[in-house]
């Protein structure tokens, strides 16, 4: 039986490694990332609402665990998720429904984004750390 | 005949149940009905989560106690889990190339997400009931 050799190591047409980054494809990519992100965060919530209903002394342990730097990147980083991901499936569905697919809108809609997410990120994370009880 | 039936059908009724695999028109419309059902249950969990901070830990639970929270962070959990897993699961098919590695990666992603699903409804059902 002839197999192919595999050692070849030709080089790929045009690809990732000499593309310049397009807002494009780098939302399109981000909002699998995010997806996926989210999907470890589900995890995190299901082991951390467990441990509300059934093992206080766990439930002391994690809550202390996300009070941590680590805890609050992490926490951060998966708001920034769901904000990023909420706002970018509205603009899939949208697509899907055949709206939005001149260059100038997606441009438009995708900075729209990338702005409306960062901005509810802070807004949802500063109002839950407290951060605008000063000026209210 | 052909003519009267597309018309009485929707584009997605025309499509539903071919290609080779038969469920891949079922598996994308899963998808987006998730998808639009999570933008108003994403919605109330963002909002869940700033009651919940904003209370001490055993008011927080007391109120997640509540009939209708309890429901809706049931039905957010659940329905994001279900999400999650068709998306996994696209992503899998996409970059995983060996077979074996493909279906065991497949299965694994259902396993975890059956048994989240069962400590979700486990602990929701507790906080709620008190058992």
């Amino acid at each position: 039986m002839a197999l192919a050799p595999k050692t070849h190591k030709r080089p790929l047409s045009p690809h990732l490694q000499i593309y310049r980054p397009q807002i494009t494809s780098v939302l399109s990519i981000s909002h699998r990332l995010t997806g996926i992100a989210l999907y470890f965060g589900l995890l995190l919530l299901a082991a951390w609402l467990l441990t509300l209903a059934a093992y206080p002394p766990c439930f002391a342990w994690m809550q202390g665990l996300l009070k941590t730097l680590l805890g609050q990147v992490v926490l951060f980083g998966w708001a920034f998720c769901f904000f990023y991901h909420l706002l970018n499936g509205v603009r899939h569905l949208a697509w899907d429904a055949g709206a939005g697919f001149a260059l100038p809108d997606v441009y438009r809609t995708g900075w729209a984004v990338v702005g409306g997410s960062v901005f509810l990120t802070i807004l949802a994370y500063g109002t839950a750390a407290g951060w605008w009880v000063n000026f209210i | 005949m052909h003519d009267k039936d597309e018309k009485m059908q929707s584009a997605y009724g025309r499509i539903h149940g071919l290609g080779s695999a038969k469920d891949g028109t079922g598996h994308w419309w899963a998808q987006r009905v998730s998808a639009v059902a999570l933008l108003g249950l994403g919605t109330w969990f963002v909002y869940a989560v700033l009651i919940f901070t904003a209370m001490e830990p055993v008011a927080a639970r007391d109120w997640l106690a509540q009939p209708l929270n309890s429901i809706l962070l049931a039905l957010f959990t659940l329905t994001a889990l279900y999400h999650g897993q068709l998306g996994l699961q696209v992503v899998i098919e996409d970059y995983v190339h060996t077979h074996a590695r493909k279906y065991a990666a497949l299965v694994l992603v259902q396993f975890v997400t059956y048994g989240a699903m069962a400590a979700v409804v486990y602990a929701i059902a507790k906080i709620s009931l008190g058992v």
